[in-house]
């Protein structure tokens, strides 16, 4: 049996730290509902995933009660809607669908509404990705995300050229609510199935009909320990990131358990990721201070945040049966109160947070733009951070925010936990004939690695 | 089995009489047995932990949580339960 400390110690993590288990998502295959009706396929997908999930929020409310441990949201995501949408013309009334049924379980949000195009572009692909501005602007729930590149198969240009145009007609769809729509919308490079993050959150066609994925968290809990080896070298550090990640995976994985035993579905992986909020204490950015930077985003940045992602890894994996998802460190700059600090100062670009990319657990996410960015521009901005994922062989992403009407240096107020982001600028030069180019760029070579 | 039947309860704040058997007759009345208890007050801060076994099938985790829970708030402690497993998923390899 464990001492009283160890008991203080967890209620500690839990009050003080803000430990907390940030997601359980539920992850549904629509596969079986595929049909050339739009309504009734629609119908179907309402009905699977609304019986699929109906105790969902209810075993993730009654497992927080019984353990003691805030398990902060319960997700859905489905298979890439574009896999079942081949035989209908528009798959809006999937999206409708999808939201409505998300609202029917409780759950807050709902991923899925996807296509996965690293190679080329499907008819039903192409489609789901220029209806993603209406889609996002008539839902409230529903998630959206584009894999356009992989190390396998290069980058599909003509995808990351729709995909700037859907993220600026987005924007300018919600320009009502500062381009939230854009929030809920996630470019990938080599996306990975089991994510139960949102907005990226889809049920790859490789998983069984249904399973839990659980996404712990716990930044606060990494910074507190770190505060107790001030001053101490970096294998200390390292350490004690390790030994931290691997209790805050142990709860991951004791939820993950207990969800799928309650809910009769089996267990699929715990996303040892550290997912900031805006709430002070749980700041990504303040762990990398507290290694010693006076801001996030100056030199030595990229440094602390391979460290920490790595070692993040390493003390989780040992404490999971499987390990999946985003595994890492996550770096949103909205939902992160020093990321929102350092960008506001400038101390934080662009430029660095792309650096940053190259060893965080994702990419650029939930930036905010000046709303004059034009499509080609976040096109390219795609480009650069599909590159840096399919040479390196990691999971990047874009989540970019070009508000409507806002500057540089203005601040985007979204409320909750996407909380508020400082407008960061972008290079004045344009990349227009760049990406009207289309066409493939080539998978990299995986030898002769310099 | 065993395992999954025990709970931890913790009590945190100002010492005052009647926590002991507030908490136990609460307990009592759910059919939870008391395993183990241990407390400290420091400075007037009461600090107390009990093991305790939750099998009994007329044991209502939820509505016993309910109770200790609203106990505390008519006491001004903080009182609560939770199952064991945490403590060990995060302390035991």
């Amino acid at each position: 049996m464990f001492s009283s400390n160890e008991i203080l110690e967890t209620l500690r993590m839990i009050d003080q730290e803000k430990l907390d288990v940030r997601t359980i998502t539920m992850g549904i295959s629509l596969l079986e509902c595929a049909d050339d009706n739009a309504e009734a396929l629609a119908k179907k997908v309402y009905d699977r995933v609304t019986r699929s999930a109906e105790h969902l929020v209810e075993v993730g409310n009654a497992i927080e009660r019984e353990y003691g441990v805030p398990i902060v949201n319960k997700r859905i995501s489905v298979t890439p809607v574009s896999l079942i949408s081949g035989a209908i013309r528009s798959p809006i009334p999937l999206a409708r669908a999808l939201d409505k049924a998300a609202e029917a379980t409780g759950v807050n949000f709902i991923g899925g509404y996807t296509a996965l195009v690293p190679k080329g572009m499907t008819r039903a692909n192409r489609a789901l990705i220029e209806s993603l501005p209406e889609a996002l602007s008539e839902t409230n729930l529903l998630c959206a995300s584009v894999n356009v590149g992989s190390t396998r198969a290069g980058i599909d240009m003509d995808a990351v050229r729709l995909c700037g145009e859907a993220v600026k007609r987005t924007a300018e769809a919600t320009a009502d609510r500062q381009g939230l729509g854009c929030a809920k919308l996630v470019i990938f490079a080599n996306a990975v199935e089991d994510n139960p993050f949102m907005a990226g959150a889809f049920h790859g066609p490789g998983e069984g009909d249904s399973c839990i994925n659980v996404g712990v968290s716990g930044p606060g809990a990494v910074k507190c320990a770190l505060e107790k080896v001030k001053g101490e070298p970096f294998d200390v550090v390292a350490e004690t990131i390790k030994r931290t990640a691997f209790r805050i995976t142990r709860v991951g994985q004791l939820v993950a358990r207990e969800a799928s035993r309650r809910l009769n579905v089996p267990f699929g992986i715990v996303d040892l990721s550290l997912a900031p909020t805006p709430a002070m204490g749980d700041s990504v950015a303040h762990i990398l201070e507290e290694m010693g930077l006076e801001k996030c985003g100056t030199h030595g940045s990229t440094a602390a945040l391979a460290l920490l992602n790595d070692a993040v890894k390493k003390g989780g994996v040992m404490a999971s049966s499987h390990v999946g998802g985003l595994s890492g460190a996550f770096i949103p700059v909205s939902e992160d109160i020093g990321m929102i600090e350092a960008a506001a100062c400038g101390a934080l670009t662009l430029d660095k947070l792309e650096a940053m990319t190259a060893v965080c657990s994702v990419g650029l996410d939930m930036i905010a733009l000046p709303g004059d960015t034009s499509a080609a521009t976040i096109s390219a901005i795609i480009a650069d951070e599909a590159a840096i994922g399919v040479i390196n062989n990691k999971t990047t992403a874009v989540r970019v925010i070009p508000a409507p009407g806002m500057k540089a240096g203005d601040r985007v107020e979204f409320g909750g936990l996407l909380d508020s982001a400082p407008v960061i600028p972008v290079h004045p030069f344009g990349a227009v004939a760049f990406i009207a180019r289309g066409g493939r760029i080539p998978a990299p070579l995986n030898s002769l690695r310099n | 089995m065993d395992k999954e039947a025990k709970a931890i309860v913790t009590v945190l704040g100002l010492d005052r009489k009647g926590i002991i058997a507030g908490v136990s007759r609460v307990l009592y009345e759910h059919n939870v047995n008391i395993l183990d208890i241990s407390q400290t007050v420091r400075s007037d801060y009461f600090n107390m932990m009990m093991v305790v076994d939750v099998s009994d099938p007329d044991c209502a985790f939820e509505l016993l949580s309910t109770e200790l829970t609203s106990l505390g708030g008519r006491l001004s402690l903080q009182i609560r339960i939770q199952r064991s497993d945490i403590f060990e998923a995060m302390h035991e390899i």
